[in-house]
């Protein structure tokens, strides 16, 4: 049996690695990329404790409501991205630093 | 040590060594294709898990959705910023990574931490939930479950997410619009 420290690891790896590529990129689709890894060691947590709780299925319930809100953010973040990039000609972050008009 | 945790390994091997991969190469697209790599195996410990329908999910929204999404995304954005932006990161590298490396670093060992003080395994609901038999077997089936609970005992959060999912669909096509009339 795998235990559940095992997933927990996995899970704290992929959230700082998401942490380290929201603070250092310069690209808002890889600050994006890592806001995804984040979410993503988020629902291997819910999943993996979600194993113990067979007749009510929390943690698998709220793993699906996450992806299902990831897609959402997603569509949204892009198409911001998207405009962005036609008004300022780059998408770095830090040089973002006008309000449009 | 069984097969499934040779399997489990494997894909932990696989999801955290290409998450790394994706943070730390300079070529946007090899970074996009490797998330690609790290959502497969996400999806591999799901099942690991015992949350077959989770894993499904992931696949068919991430890597049929999402990935396609930004992909997109990277393609309708220029070219040349993006080569500007890579050659100006390569010269300060250093400086501009040392913070982040840190905080992430030290976070890693904030967490690492406390989950092992933490012991999940010997949570009290962990225990009680092993004794009453309230936990996912390998041979359970888990998918018409999940469908009775989401029609009867979350049915609030499903309609709620639905309206949301509505919502954000209908205002990335507004904002993605050519015309910029509003």
């Amino acid at each position: 049996m795998i235990s559940l420290t095992d997933f927990l690891v996995v899970s704290a790896v992929l959230f700082c690695v998401g942490l380290y590529m929201i603070v250092s990129k310069h690209n808002a689709i890889q600050v994006l990329i890592g806001i995804e890894l984040m979410l993503n060691g988020a629902i291997l947590n819910l999943v993996a404790f979600s194993k113990y709780d067979r007749i009510n299925n929390g943690g698998q319930m709220f793993a699906l409501f996450a992806i299902v809100l990831a897609a959402a953010t997603t569509a949204v973040a892009l198409a911001i991205i998207l405009n962005v990039y036609k008004q300022y000609k780059t998408i770095d972050p830090g040089s973002i630093d006008k309000l449009g008009d | 040590m069984s097969l499934a945790q040779v399997l489990f390994y494997l894909m932990a091997f696989i999801a955290t060594a290409s998450a790394v991969f994706v943070a730390g190469t300079k070529n946007l697209v090899r970074s996009i294709f490797m998330f690609f790599i790290t959502l497969f195996a996400l999806a591999g410990l799901y099942v690991l898990a015992l949350a077959d329908f989770v894993a499904i999910t992931q696949i068919v929204i991430y890597v049929g959705g999402i990935l396609v999404l930004i992909l997109f995304a990277f393609m309708l954005s220029g070219k040349e910023t993006l080569n500007a932006i890579g050659e100006l990161r390569s010269k300060f590298i250093s400086i501009n990574k040392l913070p982040a490396l840190l905080l992430a670093g030290l976070f890693l060992a904030v967490l690492l931490n406390m989950i092992f003080k933490l012991d999940a395994d010997n949570l009290g609901w962990v225990k009680k939930a092993q004794v009453t038999h309230n936990m996912i077997l390998p041979n359970s089936s888990m998918t018409e479950n999940i469908g009775i609970n989401l029609m009867t005992k979350y049915l609030l959060p499903f309609e709620a997410i639905s309206v949301l999912l509505m919502v954000a669909l209908v205002g990335a096509a507004h904002l993605s619009r050519k015309g910029r009339s509003a």
